[in-house]
């Protein structure tokens, strides 16, 4: 069953095509006189040429060389990879949605305007926030707008030396990342035995040149903050400001509200928590709410509503500006709004109930064969060490291929940085418990199969289209795209 | 009730599953998050709907908007209503690739990995670039994150933007740059073009990047003639936004020396959605490929030596090297990568050529058209690609008011982005529009005022 | 010993090497380091006439996934840089105290090298490094 596939460009033959254009049906000038020739292009545009059918059966064939959600469980963790309504799809693609042009007339656009003030008005509630921007394109994007409001916060304060970030070691790699784009410089917060943020570490390491700290609570490990009211505390205290990373509210909704925590600032992955699909990487939301007293930084426009009209709202004097050439992925709001729309207040109580549940469920299926470093009530995630497995000659990652031999997507592997061997477990609130028992039960045959042929395990996959790709070839000589004279 | 049939546990289920778990009820399993923090009533939100009570909602909500479908559009300013071939969302449609995630485990990705390479591979056809990452959020985006790329390369901190880059873009760039703390600095119109003097004045040693938009936001072509040398004089960067769209027609970024190419692929089949998603095109000459932000798909061969393909060079990115990573990009846009490469392939280099010239063709007819009738005045000279600027004798949203009685999306008033433009607009005409819609327009406008 | 860990030359640390050649120190990564790195498949090396600080970052080697900053055992200015690791990083994991020295200084001071560890000391540090 290995083979590669052909690439769309060696399937090319010349003179073939996909779609024709209707006739031109204006007088027409010689390209000539409209375009000064040595503005012409000069150089051949060589894209494939193939019919309709071609493509169609191109695309499909790469198709089926894909493993999304609608294909299986797919238990990566703080990816939260929920099964996503189909209804969510339809509603997206209504014209009257899709085929909007951003600059449009108010009056043309109310449905929309609508739409995103009751989204922002869900939003509000779920996270106990007092305004959301919509901007953000994805969760990465919300927390650099996130962090540009704090920094346009301080800087009209005029608290200029506030410099710093601090991020727990738990944290995904998007933070320190964001920090660094923002131009703040990252500081470290150890960890405690239990999982936990340090609280005695934060206090000391929280002064007057903290301009935030940003979390996630739940956090990587699938753990609650527990101290998090003392964090805020000290931070709030120190003058700093708290972020909210999103990625793992799947966990609480309903239960707790990062605003009752004492954030201020917080995004929302919607392709996460709120059901909208991941594309193979994209597009999500990031929304950003803040609460009351950094409204004025928010990016422009908001969307106001007066009696019932609705409209866009761009005197915000103090704004950071934009972040996103429009209004963000609106397509994928109204995805998100949809499933809102879909769960209610006692639904999306029960998704995260049931996600938790999921969780500690295989975590005490888990822990009888695996390493589970946190032994502790999770969250929505939980994550398990191979590193005895490892000793044995088959670690985390070949614990990932032989999954896929299964038709399991595998967990997230070597994440969080602060577990060795790590395999981040989310099952998410879709999965029947017949799912995760199946996966336990692959789990413990791969344990088995680890003890009696360790080796074996490491070279899988063996059911795949392709087996283990060499990734170091990859990196040392790139090829990064085709070219037509290698052939 | 409402989407609970999402949720497969049953009452049961969840009995058992609290049983092995080794506690007495769910409560327990949020025991650890403090009473304090712990939201003591129901969420106030709207009851669930059933699925045909959620479609009937959107349905009336999207009823109250006009749209590409109801209504004939000349809107542009970098997103435009060009045709969208049908087997596009079919392929897009398809879940195997819209429900997947980034593909971390790449022997059950190939589907969506080999798309990434396909799709960055056109983006160089179509730029003359040697690499392309799997993209940006959009435009605008892109144009930063393209500009910060030239600063990374050259370990300098400050960029010039022309002012005939989109005003869109711009407010992005400038935000971007404000809180990183580095330089930006615009370079002014001449007849609605860069003024090259000016960037000659304002070119020093201390610019890492230089930016410009090929067309230009008014629509017109810029002269690239000499551009880059003068800009590579000082070791700087050249970055220009593109319109895909416009590539068969107009030469190709690296044939006039471009460094990085980004730009909104919107027009490569992308529905407009109220702008967004959209997509951010970025590629770039091969030795700033370190420098390049986001995914890239790389080819490589498994053990028994099948092709295959895989993310590489993924020390650039956040999850490895954190806070001194390229970007901190992490989702993008890669479902609407995968419909613009369907696009460009369905179209293939004849096509493309068709439609660029088609815009070209229909956007010279409407404004020969247009100015020709009084009041009506074409602000700059030169040529225009599928949009161009004129002056109205009049409002512009009083005339687009007008235009909308006959269900015609009328021109963007530039005014809000250009003070000096006054009672000025930017029509688009794209390959979608035919003669008589166009006659509609100038009719309209003719018999306004 | 599982490590290759050589005479004639002094070790840091974080498990970069330094070798005294006259006024010329040349620099790598230590057979430890380059083990637990992995493959590696790129090195971004200084520009010669860079100052190096001893302690701070003067090169970068990339394994598929990590990333790992070679600090400079000493002060110094480089006077060459091993540009065979642009098209072979992988000299390093094969021949990390030979083909696969990363840079030379000219040594500001020599006494420096009184900082480092010799064998018998960096030996028992990665024993205790490996342990944990």
């Amino acid at each position: 069953m290995r083979k590669s596939k052909a690439l769309i460009f060696e399937m090319s033959r010349s003179g073939r095509r996909g779609y024709s254009l209707p006739s031109c049906d204006v007088p027409e000038k010689l390209v000539d006189e409209l375009l000064p020739r040595k503005m012409q292009r000069s150089e051949p545009l060589e894209l494939p040429e193939l019919s309709e059918v071609d493509i169609i059966r191109h695309f499909t064939e790469l198709s089926t060389r894909n493993f999304g959600v609608d294909t299986g469980f797919y238990p990566l963790g703080s990816c939260t990879m929920k099964y996503n309504p189909k209804v969510n799809e339809d509603a997206a693609v209504l014209p009257g949605f899709a085929l909007m042009h951003p600059c449009q007339p108010l009056e043309t656009v109310q449905g929309a305007l609508e739409l995103l003030y009751n989204m922002e008005r869900g939003l509000k509630e779920l996270t106990a926030m007092d305004r959301f921007t919509m901007q953000p394109a994805a969760g990465a994007h919300g927390e650099l707008t996130g962090l540009m409001i704090i920094q346009a916060y301080h800087r009209h304060r005029g608290d200029h030396k506030r410099n710093k970030v601090l991020i727990p070691l738990s944290a995904h790699g998007t933070n320190p990342a964001t920090v660094s784009m923002a131009g703040y410089e990252v500081v470290q917060v150890p960890c405690d035995d239990r999982g936990l943020v340090d609280l005695e570490a934060l206090k000391e390491a929280v002064d007057d040149t903290t301009a935030a700290l940003m979390l996630t609570n739940p956090s990587t490990l699938g753990l609650f903050e527990e101290e998090i009211i003392p964090m805020a505390k000290a931070v709030h205290e120190a003058g700093g400001l708290l972020y909210y990373d999103g990625a793992n509210l799947n966990a609480i909704m309903g239960y707790a509200r990062p605003g009752d925590m004492g954030f201020d600032v917080v995004h929302l992955n919607i392709h996460k928590t709120l059901s909208t699909p991941h594309g193979g990487g994209g597009p999500g939301g990031g929304p950003v709410g803040v609460k009351e007293r950094l409204i004025p930084f928010l990016p422009v426009p908001l969307v106001d509503k007066k009696g019932d009209e609705y409209s866009f709202d761009y005197d915000l004097p103090n704004s950071i500006g934009k972040v996103h050439s429009f209004y963000g992925n609106f397509g994928v709001a109204v995805k998100a709004y949809t499933y809102m729309r879909m769960m209610g207040a006692e639904g999306l109580k029960q998704a995260s109930t049931d996600a938790v549940i999921n969780a500690n469920y295989l975590m005490s299926l888990l822990k009888k064969i695996y390493h589970v470093p946190y032994d502790r009530i999770c969250k929505h995630e939980f994550v398990v060490s191979a590193k005895p497995e490892k000793k044995k000659g088959a670690g985390a990652g070949d614990i990932a291929k032989a999954l896929l031999d299964r038709n399991f997507h595998p967990p997230t592997v070597y994440f969080p940085l602060i577990v060795e061997e790590a395999l981040m477990i989310e099952p998410t609130d879709t999965e029947a418990k017949e799912t995760i028992d199946a996966f336990a039960t692959v789990m413990e045959q791969i344990s088995k199969d680890i003890d009696e042929d360790a080796e074996k395990v490491a070279h899988g996959p063996y059911n795949t289209v392709v087996g283990r790709l060499d990734e170091v070839r990859a990196a040392r000589s790139p090829v990064l795209r085709w070219e037509k004279d290698k052939d | 009730m409402g989407g609970k049939h999402y949720l497969p546990l049953t009452d049961q289920d969840r009995k058992e599953m609290l049983a092995t778990i080794g506690v007495k009820s769910v409560e327990d399993l949020f025991s650890d998050i403090p009473q304090q923090v712990r939201l003591q009533r129901e969420m106030d939100l709207p009851p669930a709907l059933a699925e045909s009570e959620v479609l009937k909602h959107l349905n009336s909500l999207a009823a109250k908007n006009k749209h590409f479908n109801n209504c004939v559009s000349f809107m542009g300013a970098g997103v435009y209503d060009h045709f969208i071939p049908s087997l596009i969302k079919h392929i897009t449609g398809r879940s195997e690739f819209y429900t997947c995630y980034t593909p971390y485990q790449p022997e059950i990705s190939q589907g969506i990995l080999q798309a990434i390479f396909e799709y960055q591979t056109m983006i160089c056809q179509l730029t003359g670039m040697d690499v392309a990452n799997a993209s940006m959020y959009d435009g605008g985006t892109a144009v930063a994150e393209g500009a910060i790329m030239g600063c990374g390369a050259t370990r300098r901190s400050k960029a010039l933007v022309s002012s005939s880059v989109s005003p869109f873009y711009r407010q992005v760039l400038k935000n971007y740059f404000n809180s990183r703390g580095l330089d930006l600095e615009e370079i002014p119109l001449k007849d609605g073009h860069t003024d090259l003097d000016e960037l000659e004045k304002k070119l020093g040693d201390d610019v890492a990047s230089v930016i410009l938009q090929q067309p230009n936001f008014f629509g017109l072509i810029e002269e690239m003639d000499g551009v880059a040398d003068l800009v590579h004089n000082h070791k700087a960067v050249l970055v220009v936004s593109a319109d895909p769209l416009s590539l068969p027609l107009l030469s190709a970024p690296a044939g006039y020396g471009a460094d990085i190419v980004v730009g909104e692929g919107q027009a490569l089949g992308v529905p407009a959605s109220f702008g967004g998603p959209l997509l951010g095109i970025m590629a770039a000459r091969s030795k700033f490929v370190r420098q390049l932000p986001g995914r890239i798909a790389g080819e490589t061969v498994d053990s028994e030596e099948n092709r295959g393909y895989v993310l590489t060079l993924q020390t650039r990115e956040q999850h490895i090297r954190r806070e001194k990573a390229a970007s901190n990009i992490c989702s993008n846009q890669a479902l609407v990568a995968l419909g613009a490469s369907v696009y460009l392939a369905a179209m293939g280099p004849q096509g493309m050529r068709e439609v660029a010239e088609q815009c070209l063709q229909k956007a010279a007819y409407a404004r020969e058209s247009i100015t020709a009738l009084e009041g009506y005045e074409s602000v700059f000279p030169g040529a225009p690609f599928k949009e161009f600027a004129v002056t109205v004798p009049g409002n512009p949203a009083e005339l687009n008011k007008k235009l909308l009685e006959k269900n015609v999306l009328g021109g963007v008033d530039l005014n809000p982005f250009y003070p000096e433009l006054k009672n000025t607009m930017l029509f688009a005409v794209t390959e979608k529009r035919t003669r008589e819609e166009i006659d509609t327009l100038v009719r309209e406008l003719e018999g306004w005022k | 010993m599982k490590y290759n860990i050589i005479d004639g030359v002094k070790y840091t640390k974080k498990h970069e090497w330094a070798r005294q050649e006259g006024n010329i120190a040349v620099i790598g990564l230590s057979d430890y380091a380059q083990d637990k790195l992995g493959e590696i498949v790129f090195v971004e090396l200084p520009d010669v006439g860079t100052e190096v600080e001893a302690g701070k970052g003067s090169a970068v080697i990339e394994s598929v996934k990590a990333v790992a900053d070679l600090y400079a055992p000493v002060d110094g200015t480089v006077t060459e840089v091993n540009e065979d690791l642009l098209d072979q990083p992988e000299l390093i994991n094969s021949d990390p105290y030979g083909e696969g020295w990363v840079y030379k200084v000219e040594i500001k001071d020599e006494s420096q090298f009184d900082e480092l560890m010799d064998v018998p000391a960096y030996e028992k540090f990665v024993v205790e490094e490996d342990e944990e």
